[in-house]
């Protein structure tokens, strides 16, 4: 199986980056020419370039959702943010065919050797467009895809067509639309019917830029009984003004496959993250979503899957660690839509010091359906007093045929607690790292091994970096 | 020198003055008492020496052999040596006793060496075999749900496996049936030796009927106001304490 490696999205290991000559850049802004740009450079057809000016003016019209969600929004200018910077339009097939800069990047942050150890496929997005793109070569005989949204657009029309925005309109959401308008980069990934991916693909994505906006939009299709795992990484150097990450994620499981989709982001302190992320499962069909989210000023996430055919079964295992002045705004939604549909969703949120963990989860069971499960755990853990939890559980479930779990408990790691530990010689932080590795232990084992490693890493690192 | 030496302490939490001017030396090879009423102090002495982060020391010093331990951080001061067994030890869930024991050990290491795991655990199943402990302990959160006496084992586990130059067992008696008392009690005394320090704070004599100690001090509002042999706290056990107040405040 898979052998140990580690990912590496060690932050202070990320916090650097090289001026490079963007040949594509579609200016500071957002406007109809700023889409106009981005559609013709990419060579798109012209339902494209409709369907992003529609995304555009869905946009505009759509309020901040401040109405329930964080005013920490406002202040997103959307007039600073350089929407679409390239270096190329093409990614390269070989590691050696990488521009030099974004090679160093990558370089640094160990990618080529991850490959080699132990995936299937790797794509390196830097900036809009991904720079390197790999598969190994037997994957690609039995029909696996795996290539950047451009690519997979421009050269697989059919199936990229079919399903592109059918899991989340554009109208989903603000950032989903916004998406929508200006998305470059992210996968495109199909398997066929019945074939089995033994080793996860893998995408980094690499901010580079100051003010700069990463709208990637990943399509994963696994066709009838076929199973993938997909994992992801981020990282962004540490700017002095904000930076926006806007991702849109559509997966899509045909009857009896599996798709496991696997996410260790660990932002720097002035990423907004704001990201739609959405299955549908058909018959007898696996997601699980796993979901590691550090670092960030705001996340605001929530993974969900359709459950569209009978017996289909949707997961969401997430972990969030908001230390000070981030706000990890996370949880999971499930739409039952067909009988005999199972979900289940674990979600463990740490707060430290001001951090702030918010948990919102949505199950939906009509009442017309019967033998459906729900099953929630969301607990928090906060270190010190003057962290925030909150969780909105929103659950509606008709009908008695069906059943439904909540549980939900907060505790914490008080300073008599930190004291005891550090008499017996630990420090404050590895106390703390202690405490909250035993907290998500159980989580962790839930992650592939390299990225449990890895977790451990950045969770110490992550203490270490609260007590200064 | 080779000493916990304290001299002239005085510390107070917010505006309520606590330790008023205690001495004590305790050296290497010795073991020493303090035995006193309920809110003399004795368990505040031992959070100041350990470095509680909530009480302020206006003056006096208080060293570990030739190393001020005023101002360090508790865990600087615990890995200069200093144990202190508590009155009350605190639950940390998700923490495994082996996992705990192994970081405190680990803290203690120069940068890059490690402990071999196969010689760790056999270690620890020794001194929890020496202390009557059910191997299932290990895997069990630090002290979370854990009965009053098997908290205070647990302290002792952690002490002998930490070996520390000096330590302060405060009230570990309180709350242990004659059983576990005499476990906990044995567990001390294999821990006496020429090269290490123990105060033991009580507030029974029972206790000093196991843990024999070479001196017992007598504390009252934050100082020590009388010190004598074993048989002082015979006669604090006949006496009570009120005439060591009175004569304490006649003086
Ligand atoms: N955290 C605290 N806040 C306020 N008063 C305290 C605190 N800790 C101890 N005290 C007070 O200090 C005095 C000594 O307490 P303590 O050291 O626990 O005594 P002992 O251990 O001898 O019973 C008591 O009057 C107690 O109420
Ligand atoms: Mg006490």
């Amino acid at each position: 199986m898979i052998s140990p490696s580690q990912l590496d999205v060690d932050r202070d290991k990320g916090d650097f980056h090289y001026d490079t000559d963007y040949s594509f850049d579609a200016g500071i802004g957002l406007s109809e020419d700023v889409v106009r740009y981005i559609s013709e450079v990419k060579k798109e057809e012209p339902w494209m370039l409709d369907f992003r000016l529609k995304a555009l003016s869905t946009f505009e019209k759509k309020p901040m959702p401040t109405h329930w969600a964080t005013d920490d929004l406002k202040n997103i200018n959307f007039d600073v943010i350089r929407y679409y910077l390239a270096k190329g339009q093409q990614p390269s097939r070989t590691w050696d065919e990488v521009p030099d800069d974004i090679k160093n990047t990558f370089e640094r942050l160990g990618i080529p050797e991850q490959e080699r150890k132990f995936l299937a496929g790797v794509e390196a997005q830097f900036d809009s467009e991904a720079a390197y793109s790999n598969m190994k070569e037997d994957l690609a005989k039995e029909g696996v895809i795996f290539v950047g949204s451009t690519e997979g657009l421009k050269e697989h029309p059919e199936i990229f067509r079919k399903w592109f925005g059918k899991v989340i309109p554009t109208s989903d959401n603000k950032f989903s639309a916004l998406n929508s308008a200006v998305f470059s980069g992210g996968s495109f990934i199909y398997i066929p019917p019945g074939v089995k991916l033994a080793q996860p693909l893998q995408a980094y994505f690499r901010i580079n830029a100051e003010n700069f906006g990463q709208f990637e939009r990943t399509l994963i299709i696994a066709d009838e009984g076929s199973e993938v795992m997909y994992m992801e990484g981020c990282t962004a150097p540490k700017f002095e003004t904000s930076t926006l990450h806007s991702a849109v994620v559509e997966l899509v499981a045909l009857k009896g496959a599996k798709i496991q989709y696997v996410t260790v982001q660990n932002w720097s302190n002035n990423v907004f993250n704001l990201v739609t992320k959405r299955a549908i499962a058909e018959e007898e069909a696996e997601v699980r979503w796993i979901d590691c989210n550090i670092g960030s000023r705001l996340t605001m996430k929530y993974p969900g899957v359709i459950l569209k055919g009978r017996k289909a079964r949707g997961e969401v295992v997430s972990i969030a660690l908001a230390n000070d002045g981030q706000h990890q705004d996370t949880g999971a939604k499930m739409v039952h839509a067909a009988d005999e549909t199972t979900s289940n969703v674990v979600s463990k949120s740490i707060s430290i010091g001001d951090g702030r963990s918010s948990y919102r989860g949505l199950v939906q069971m009509p009442g017309h359906l019967k033998g459906c499960k729900n099953n929630t755990e969301c607990d928090a853990l906060l270190i010190n007093n003057k962290s925030q939890t909150d969780t909105y559980p929103a659950i509606t479930v008709q009908g008695d045929a069906n059943s439904v779990q909540h549980e939900a408990s907060v505790s914490k790691v008080s300073a008599e607690q930190i004291f005891y530990m550090k008499q017996r010689g630990l420090s404050e932080a590895e106390a703390m790292s202690l405490c909250v590795n035993g907290f998500v232990n159980d989580l962790i084992r839930e992650f592939p091994m390299e990225y449990s490693v890895e977790l451990k890493r950045l969770i110490d690192l992550e203490m270490e970096g609260s007590v200064g | 020198m080779n000493s916990l030496k304290i001299d002239n302490l005085q510390a107070s939490i917010g505006d309520k003055s606590i330790l008023r001017g205690l001495s004590l030396e305790i050296p290497k090879g010795e073991v020493h008492a303090i035995m006193g009423p309920n809110g003399s102090g004795k368990s505040t002495l031992a959070k100041v020496l350990s470095g509680h982060p909530d009480y302020e020391v206006s003056g006096g010093t208080a060293t570990l052999d030739d190393d001020s331990l005023l101002g360090l951080e508790p865990d600087e001061i615990s890995r200069l040596g200093l144990f202190l067994a508590f009155q009350y030890p605190m639950e940390v869930p998700g923490v495994s006793i082996a996992n705990f024991i192994r970081a405190a050990l680990n803290a203690r290491l120069k940068e890059g060496e490690k402990i071999k795991a196969v010689e760790y655990y056999k270690d620890l199943y020794a001194h929890m075999d020496d202390l009557g402990m059910d191997r299932k302990f290990t895997s069990r959160s630090l002290n979370d749900g854990f009965s009053g006496g098997e908290k205070k084992r647990c302290e002792i586990l952690q002490m002998s496996m930490l070996s520390p130059k000096y330590a302060i067992l405060d009230e570990t008696d309180s709350g242990l049936d004659i059983d576990a008392l005499r476990v906990v009690s044995d567990g001390v005394n294999r821990m006496r030796n020429p090269e290490r320090g123990i105060l033991v704070i009580t507030h029974y004599q029972r206790l000093l009927d196991y843990i024999v100690p070479d001196y017992v001090h007598v504390m009252s509002e934050g100082k020590i106001v009388r010190t004598g042999g074993k048989e002082l706290a015979l006669e604090l056990e006949d006496r009570g304490y009120d005439w060591i107040k009175q004569e304490a405040v006649a003086s």
